[in-house]
């Protein structure tokens, strides 16, 4: 009796059908990509951290930040981490109209694709705003 | 014959949930509450990040002294201190939902140990630059470094 008990433990449990057996749509995709740039806007936090205490050390510490920062590689994380942070503050206020219960019908569809479109949008805006200022 | 689904009813017939079912908020005794800091962080993290977002701006190309003058002033340190307690907590909070749904056992619970004590680690280094910077507005003392 007891060796029966085992050949049944030791058998796969079944399991749903997980994300790679799914034809991905896009509100699928959001809600991952919500997920990822929460986790993205970690490491944003770190650099801003990290802006304010070379800022709070001296002249020194801030130019050699505001260097790094400045630099190629520096813009181009900067960029990645503005289109994160507001993809996932647009996820949010999505989820804020779902919580009260409206768009989730058809219109859940178009609410996920102005989370993508708008991000973008926004972005390109905000650093385009910042070359403009900086070229005055 | 009652069946055992409904179990939780009581000896009328009742089968709506117990209050004290409500009031204890499950099992677990928790968990409305992490729905609900995630909510109101969210809000004020969505309405502090316009702040901070006109504030970068504004520091982009600025030399250190402007610099320190712009974020030590009260109109920029304070709303800059609250957005970072806020996004602390709203990280903790999320990391902890992305933790449960993936790590088990014990290592969820090292890494939870470790999100939370990141959260409150990097929430206080920044206050901590903050405190600094505005303190160095009001003493007038702005170190040029020249």
């Amino acid at each position: 009796m007891a060796s029966a008990d085992t050949e049944v433990s030791r058998r796969p449990r079944p399991l749903s059908p997980h994300l790679s057996i799914y034809r991905p749509i896009v509100t699928m995709v959001m809600s991952i990509m919500h997920r990822a740039t929460g986790i993205m806007n970690i490491a944003g936090l770190v650099l801003v951290v990290a802006y304010l205490l070379a800022l709070a050390a001296g002249p020194e510490s801030f130019e050699w930040v505001n260097g790094i920062y400045s630099s190629i590689l520096g813009r181009i994380v900067l960029v990645a981490f503005t289109w994160s942070l507001i993809h996932h503050a647009l996820g949010g206020i999505r989820h804020f109209i779902w919580d009260f219960g409206k768009m989730v019908g058809e219109a859940r569809y178009d609410l996920a694709w102005a989370t993508i479109v708008g991000s973008v949008l926004i972005t390109t805006a905000l650093w385009a705003l910042v070359v403009v200022l900086e070229n005055i | 014959m009652r069946s055992p689904l409904h179990s939780s009813g009581d000896a009328f017939g009742n089968d709506r949930t117990p209050l004290k079912t409500i009031r204890h908020l499950g099992s677990a005794r928790a968990g409305t509450e992490h729905f609900i800091q995630s909510r109101i962080t969210g809000v004020a993290n969505l309405v502090l990040i316009v702040v901070l977002a006109v504030v970068a701006i504004c520091l982009s190309g600025r030399d250190y002294a402007s610099a320190v003058a712009l974020v030590g002033s009260p109109w920029v340190a304070v709303p800059l201190a609250l957005a970072i307690i806020s996004v602390a907590i709203h990280m903790k909070l999320g990391v902890q939902t992305v933790i449960e749904d993936y790590v088990h056992g014990a290592a969820g619970i090292v890494l939870m140990l470790a999100t939370t004590f990141f959260s409150v680690a990097i929430a206080a280094t920044a206050l901590f630059a903050i405190v600094k910077i505005m303190l160095a507005v009001i003493a007038g003392g702005v170190e040029t470094g020249a």
